[in-house]
Parts: structure tokens; sequence; C-alpha cells
């Protein structure tokens, strides 16, 4: 484990020493900052409607501007993770500093492990900029906590199956881009699989969208933790990590 | 130190190294000589786990690549073709991940990161980031990160590509240092590099073994023993080489002597000896009681670039007719 953390400090100190890590972050901040503007903008505009025509009308900061924002989170990250992972194996692969992991005594899984948690890392900061704004409802209204960190759990399980693909894929190429192509590809598919079973409800659909990563992230968005939903994003994680080890033992024998 | 018994890499279609069996006593440095696309990265490749042989076995400092990568790894110290530097570290940072990686810490970590530094000349660059360094510099942090541990073997690919003249009598020098605590293979295709800093020679060929043995014996095996050449001139503006020539082979011990060229009265032969045979003063007196001058004469050992075309001969004989036939 200590040679994954090795590699992680590693990894992460390229991301923000290089102008990868700030672009991301910058350009994240932004695309939120305005999400979230329109969605108070709305929720305030609406609210002022309600009270002038003397309603009592329920509001909710809750439903009405967190969890939909968060589902928003959810599709930018999307577009996100392709730039975080790219460059994970398919930049050392092409500089030749593969041959130094390779040839020291650390373990693939390390490697590979070391090299997700910096992804998850990063993809963390990401999500404390959207804390931030939280605050503010914290602040001046009261929504209720416990939904909001059970939705950012299912967005840390989201990502790390999105890393963990993406991890994988950087490891088949040498070129970042490919890589991060072929990454944006597979996820957008993964996303929209579950779309059929909105017309089609054969065993084929049903399975189609048991495999789409949004299907099991509703109940994490709705506060509730479901445990085969925990399980799905678990598994699929170990399965995009397993991939990579693969992907890099293939290396070798083909080199 | 090194153990490598029939050793054999195959890729889909072709055959990168063949059956190759070889041995390194502790201690010594050895070269890996061959031309181009012969073998040697591959076999190096193997023998520090990067990749599996296809079959045959090799042992490092006892251990398996095999059966035992991590043991072998941590005892390993290599230097790729290409040094493998992330651009955006600095070069004492550099140091200092690695000698993570390879398993030091604390106190000990800075202590050796400092002796490299001072050990490979980069004490200067330390703050410096690798992406900016130039070659030279980029190829001794290449090295420096190859003896962080303190390894019992070193591997090293092509240390002195790409270095000018100065780097490269440097990095020798380093590398003959690193002698004795350090069992060395270096791999090159230069060949005076080979004769200067290796003891011990490994030419391989299109996969296969051609020679192992030390430089002394490969050059002494190449030709019989000793090589003379001199210069005769004529004392009255004319010389017979013809004559010169009988006369030489009158010499006992004198084997072979081939008339090189002939400038007017002067002539250059060059004369081998049968074995362990001392036909210099011979010669000498030979010439001069035949009422020539004798203007010079030198032995010439035969390089290790003659010996090399020799072992590889064919293959370059065959090289150069294909070419021509384009």
């Amino acid at each position: 484990m200590r040679n994954a953390w090795i590699i992680c400090r590693k990894e992460l100190r390229s991301y923000f020493v290089s102008p990868i890590a700030y672009v991301l972050l910058a350009l994240w901040a932004f695309i939120f900052g305005y999400f979230f503007w329109v969605e108070l903008g709305g929720f305030l505009r609406y609210s002022m409607q309600v009270a002038m025509r003397g309603e009592m009308y329920p509001m909710n900061l809750n439903e009405q501007i967190i969890r939909p924002l968060l589902q928003n989170v959810a599709v930018i990250g999307l577009f996100f993770m392709p730039m975080i992972t790219m460059r994970l194996f398919a930049e050392e692969k092409r500089s030749g500093t593969i041959e130094l992991l390779a040839t020291s005594p650390i373990r693939d899984w390390e490697i590979i492990v070391g090299k997700w948690m910096a992804a998850m890392s990063l993809y963390g900061c990401m999500l404390l900029f959207t804390v931030v704004h939280f605050l503010f409802l914290f602040k001046y209204g009261n929504p209720d906590w416990k939904p909001v960190v059970i939705a950012y759990a299912g967005l840390l399980l989201e990502a790390g199956v999105m890393l963990a693909v993406g991890e994988f894929i950087s490891s088949v190429t040498k070129n970042q881009i490919i890589a991060g192509a072929a990454t944006f590809g597979v996820l957008i598919l993964l996303w929209v699989l579950g779309w059929v079973s909105s017309y089609e409800s054969a065993t084929w659909a049903t399975v189609m969208s048991y495999m789409s990563l949004t299907t099991h992230s509703e109940s994490f968005m709705r506060g509730v933790i479901d445990s085969k939903d925990a399980i799905y994003y678990v598994t699929l994680i170990f399965l995009g990590l397993f991939f990579t080890a693969r992907s890099m033992d293939s290396l070798r024998w083909r080199a | 130190m090194i153990n490598v018994k029939e050793l054999t890499k195959r890729y889909a279609r072709t055959t990168a190294v063949d059956h190759i069996s070889f041995e390194v006593p502790k201690g010594q440095i050895v070269g890996f000589l061959g031309p181009n696309g012969a073998g040697k990265t591959t076999t190096m490749r193997m023998l520090t786990c990067f990749m599996p042989p296809t079959s045959g076995a090799a042992t490092v400092a006892g251990f398996d690549v095999l059966d035992k990568p991590l043991e072998v790894k941590k005892r390993i110290g290599y230097l790729p073709e290409t040094p493998p530097l992330y651009p955006e570290m600095e070069t004492g940072e550099y140091l200092r991940f690695v000698g993570k990686l390879k398993g030091l810490s604390g106190a000990e970590l800075k202590q050796r990161v400092d002796y490299v530094c001072e050990r490979c000349s980069i004490v200067d660059v330390k703050n410096k980031l690798l992406g900016k360094l130039s070659k030279g510099y980029r190829q001794r942090v290449g090295l420096a990160q190859a003896i962080i541990h303190n390894p019992d073997v070193l591997i090293l690919d092509e240390p002195t590509a790409g270095l000018d003249p100065k780097q490269i009598n440097e990095t020798r020098d380093l590398i003959k240092s690193l002698a004795g605590s350090h069992t060395i293979i270096l791999s090159t295709h230069i060949l005076p590099e080979v004769e200067q800093t290796c003891e011990q020679v490994i030419i391989i060929n299109k996969g296969k073994l051609v020679a192992t043995d030390s430089v002394r014996n490969l050059q002494a095996r190449a030709r019989g023993a000793e090589s003379v050449v001199l210069e005769v001139a004529g004392r009255n503006g004319n010389l017979e080489s013809g004559t010169v020539k009988e006369k030489l082979e009158r010499v006992t011990g004198v084997s072979r002597v081939l008339c090189k060229q002939q400038i007017d009265s002067r002539a250059v032969f060059e004369i081998e000896s049968q074995k362990g045979r001392l036909v210099r003063g011979d010669l000498a007196r030979a010439v001069v009681e035949s009422g020539w001058d004798l203007n010079e004469l030198w032995p010439s050992a035969m390089s290790l670039e003659e010996v090399f075309l020799q072992l590889t001969g064919n293959e370059k004989a065959e090289a150069v007719a294909a070419k021509g036939g384009e």
C-alpha cells in the first residue's frame, strides 16, 4: 500500500505541476457556478410567485436545488473524466517511463490503484468546488444534509467506475487522444444504455438498463443507499482495475 | 551474479533472442555488443523483468526472473535506452521518487540522493526541471536513477548514446569506477567503448550469441599473434617492393607479408608473425642489412572493430549486397 501511495502522490503532483489540474478545476468551477446561479435564480423567482399568489406550496431546497444540481454534476463529470484519465498510462508508455515503473520492485496493482486514487483525488477536488456553493444554502436556508452526503457518495462511486474504465483504456494505447476519445465514447454508451428500457421491456432491455451507470445513480440522488446499486459500482470499479492489470500484463508478454 | 541459460524471446513473427547462454561473474563489467536490432535491448528487458522470456531461464543474484521478479528488481538498477524521466519533475525530486519506489526512506533516502548527485555530477541541476535538461544531463540523471538503491547489478542500455566526446569519457570513467562493487552489463554498438570499459564481451547478432570472451582473448583469437606494420625506403630513389617482400618473408617466424602501398621509393608492409613469435627485431635487422632505410615500425593490434566485423561479417556482406541490388 505504501507503494500505491507513492505512485498516487507522484500522479497528483504531475496533475498539479502541469496546467492540467488548474484548467480542469477552473472550467469546472465556472460551469458549475453557472448551473448554480441558474438553479438558484429559478428557485427564487418561483418562490416569489408562490408568495405573491399567497399559496402555501411547500418549497424544498433539497428537492428543487441540490438534487437537480448534483444530477448535473454527474453529467458534466462525464465530460471531464476522459481528460483526467487519458494520460495515466498512455503518457508513461509514450515517454518510456513505464520501464522505470515496471522494473521497480513494486507490484502492478500498486501502480494501478495508485493512479486510480490520484484520479479520484482530482475528482474529489472538483467536488469540493461544488460543496462551497451548497454551504451558502446551508447558511441561509435549512436543507437536510443527510441526502446530500449520500448523493455525494453516489457521485464518488459513479466517478470511480468512470475513472477505472478510463484508466483501462489509457493502458491499451500510447496515444492520449485515442485514450481520451475512446474513454468518452465508452462512458457515453454506459450512460445511455438504460434509455432503451423506456419503450422496451424485454429481458435484454432490462439487462442493458441494469448495466447503465445512470440507472444506479437514481437511488443515491434521492438520498437512499441501495446496496444493490453500491455493489454494482464497486464491482465495476474492481472490474475496470482488473482489466487494467491484465492489460499491463499483456504489455509484458507482447511488448 | 547473472546466469542466462538458453534464453529465447519470440515475437509474433520474429525471434528477437535465440537461445542465448552466458554468465557474468560478480564485480565485472561486461559489454553487450551487437549491431542495431541484434536483440540487446530485448535481452536486457528480460533480465530486468520488464518482459518474460518465451523459453529458457535467467537468474540474477540467484533469483529467477520469472519466479521471483520482485527480488530481482530490488537488486537491479536499469537505465533504458531513453532515460525514463518525468519532464515535469525536478532532478532531486525525481531521484527521491525513484528512491522511494526502490524501497528507500528517511535519512537513508536523503543520503543516497546526495551521494548519487555527487557521483554523477548533477548537483548543479538538482533544482532544475528534467524537461529542461540537456541530453548529457538527462543521461546522467538516468544513471543516477539506476544506482540510487545501490543495486548489485547494473544494466545499462547504451549509456553513452547521444553524448559528446567529453561526456562519453566522463560517463565511461563513472561506469568503470562503479565496477567491483556492482556487476555491470552495458550494451553498445560502439566498439571502442567496449575496448575501453569492459573486461568481457558478449557479441550477439540477429538474436544469436556469436562470441563471449575477454576483450584481449577476442583480439588475439581473431588473428595469429603479433602483427606489425613497417615502412621501408630505398636509398637511391628506387625500391623493388617484390624483393623486399621476399626478404621479409625469409625472416624466421614471419607467416605472412602484405605490401599495403608503395609511393615512389617508399613501401608499407603489413606483417603477421606466427603464434608466440616476436619478430620485430629480426625484421628491422633484415631491412637495414639489405641496405634499405627503415622509416617506421609499429605493432598493430587488431581492433575489436575488425574482430566484430569478422564475426558478424557474413551478415554485413549480405546486407551490402541486398542494398546494392535495390
